[in-house]
């Protein structure tokens, strides 16, 4: 046991000592790379770091764009996962199978490989390059929550909906009164599942907007990361300056949600 | 329920079919056309024109393709993503086993333990690569702890030791989810199993052989395939570790030369064809996997 115990305390260390040596990166005045580095002197400790990358990247206008990203996101997944989950999950009509099947495949097929045609289509024929509806459009419903949520609808029992159907409810009326409240933990795992995507999303975001001040958080920082940092009097000040305030949101909702990322509710959604 | 003939066609809810009319749009708009039209792209001579122009795009056949396989950029990525996935997934199927074997454990710190994990996965990858560089640059602080030992030329501009040190950057980043998978899958083993091996007098390694490793093994498919799959897709971290691929290609990932031919260089037809070929390599080693390692399955 004890051996086990040290073992998963150097592991930790060893995942979380970037984080710690992020936010000392982004503190120091001067970058110190010596070992003695990772504990700074007080006197060496600045906020500039963090001005000069507000300087140089519009911190505000970029995070405001990473949310109006984020949050499209999680309202299309949401609004129309849930719809989809519980058709799957709960009513029976044509075509049910071949959607279900539809979807399993979708998880096969890597984003990746549609970025080009995907570039093409809403870049070149839709004209929705620099725009938010084209950032959020191949990202609108997330299959992994769809999924997830039909698990959750699955689970609950299907005398309450007899019993909700012969009562005359329509079966919007039944998903909205009966079926989401009692899922509503389940759905605050979805959105926080279906944060960390568009939060954290890169390539997608960056082919699309040239615009800067249209740019989400990632891409602002990584253009200075490419450009502009080999210019700058204290680069990695700046850039771990700019990659804390990138991961803190993030960080912060997780720390505060952890106990929603249990295994239990992930294992629901990977059994089928 | 009673079924009238109305009944049999559609099916007993109708409206079924509205609830999921968006998420069917969804699919067919943002998956199934565009996988359709990457193919097209990859058969024809395909560039961009100015909207509404009408321009000729003619079949050509493979010829994207021969274009594609004899461009000695290509071959490198692909061969590097190999490199990457051949460090990357036994690192993550023992690593990630192991440790979510041993947080599974009544133990102390459980929840900070956790937390610490996976922690780098829900981290913005562009954020922590900023501390990567800071840490593998080369008089960073692994260098200053390696002192003469250190490589030269350093980790991420050495030729052989740019994309392993990517593979190992990617691993940690992921690991906490492949932990929490493994951490679900040993909810499933059953506790007998343990007694009857200790009953056997085997130790807690023979036990771990013999009981978890076999007990998680649907688990284990499951993150050697998911595992090639964001091997396969690599980009974000070649791009920014080593300034796009450097040095001279030796971290270049096949995606990354299908952004570079695909939009950067104006010829969407080649890149839809590295990304079909991409698909396909994908397609034939999930196989192999499947293969190897999920056979007991069958």
């Amino acid at each position: 046991m004890k051996l086990k115990f040290v073992a998963l305390l150097v592991g930790a260390f060893v995942f979380l000592f970037p984080f710690y040596y992020m936010l000392i990166g982004s503190l120091q005045a001067e970058p110190d790379p010596s070992v003695s580095g990772a504990f700074p002197a007080p006197g060496n400790l600045t906020l500039h770091n963090y001005s000069e990358i507000n300087g140089a990247i519009d911190l505000g206008r970029s995070l405001i764009n990473s949310g109006i990203f984020t949050g499209g996101v999680i309202l299309g997944t949401l609004v129309f996962g849930v719809l989809a989950g519980y058709a799957l999950a709960r009513l029976q009509f044509r075509g049910r199978g071949l959607v279900f099947n539809l979807m399993l495949l979708i998880q096969v097929v890597p984003f990746q490989l549609l970025t080009i045609p995907l570039y093409v289509l809403i870049v070149r024929s839709y004209g929705l390059a620099d725009s938010y509806l084209g950032m959020i459009l191949p990202f609108l419903i997330n299959s992994t929550a769809v999924f997830v949520f039909r698990q959750y609808f699955l689970q609950l029992p299907v005398e309450l909906f007899d019993a909700a159907r012969i009562d005359g409810a329509s079966e919007l009326g039944i998903l909205w009164r009966v079926a989401v409240p009692l899922v509503r933990p389940a759905l605050l795992t979805g959105v926080l599942l279906t944060f960390i995507g568009p939060w954290n999303e890169f390539l997608w975001p960056f082919l699309i907007t040239k615009q800067q001040d249209l740019q989400p958080l990632a891409v602002s920082l990584s253009n200075y990361l490419t450009t502009v940092s080999a210019r700058a009097a204290n680069p990695f000040g700046a850039v771990l300056a700019g990659a804390c305030v990138l991961a803190a949101p993030a960080v912060a909702l997780f720390i505060v949600f952890q106990r929603r990322f249990i295994a239990t509710n992930l294992s629901s959604g990977v059994k089928g | 329920m009673r079924k009238g003939p109305l009944g049999r066609i559609l099916g007993e809810h109708p409206v079924g079919t509205a609830f999921v009319t968006p998420y069917v749009v969804f699919l067919a708009a943002v998956f199934a056309y565009p996988l359709g039209f990457a193919v097209y792209m990859s058969f024809h001579d395909y560039f961009f024109a100015a909207p509404g122009a009408i321009v000729e795009r003619p079949f050509v056949g493979f010829d994207n393709y021969v274009t594609v396989l004899s461009d000695p950029a290509v071959r490198r990525a692909f061969g590097n993503v190999l490199v990457f996935l051949v460090i990357n997934v036994p690192l993550t199927v023992v690593l990630s086993l192991v440790l979510a074997n041993a947080l599974n454990a009544a133990i102390r710190w459980r929840t900070f333990f956790r937390v610490s994990y996976y922690v780098p996965y829900v981290t913005a990858s562009v954020a922590v690569v900023g501390v990567w560089l800071f840490l593998f640059n080369s008089n960073g602080l692994v260098n200053s702890v390696l002192g003469p030992l250190a490589p030269d030329p350093s980790w991420l501009v050495n030729s052989s030791l740019a994309m392993p040190t990517v593979a190992v950057y990617v691993t940690w980043k992921q690991l906490g989810f492949f932990i929490l998978l493994y951490l679900a899958a040993l909810q499933n083993v059953s506790k007998d199993l343990y007694e009857a091996a200790a009953m056997d007098g085997a130790g807690r390694w023979k036990s771990f052989l013999n009981v978890t490793v076999p007990g998680v093994r649907p688990a284990t498919t499951l993150v050697v395939l998911v595992a090639t799959v964001t091997g396969a897709n690599l980009f974000t971290e070649p791009y920014l570790l080593t300034g796009g691929g450097g040095p001279d290609g030796a971290s270049a990932s096949p995606v990354l030369i299908m952004y570079q031919r695909g939009i950067e260089q104006g010829n969407p037809d080649i890149g839809s064809a590295i990304g079909v070929l991409l698909v396909i390599g994908v397609l034939l080693l999930a196989l192999i996997e499947r293969r190897f390692v999920g056979r007991e399955e069958e």
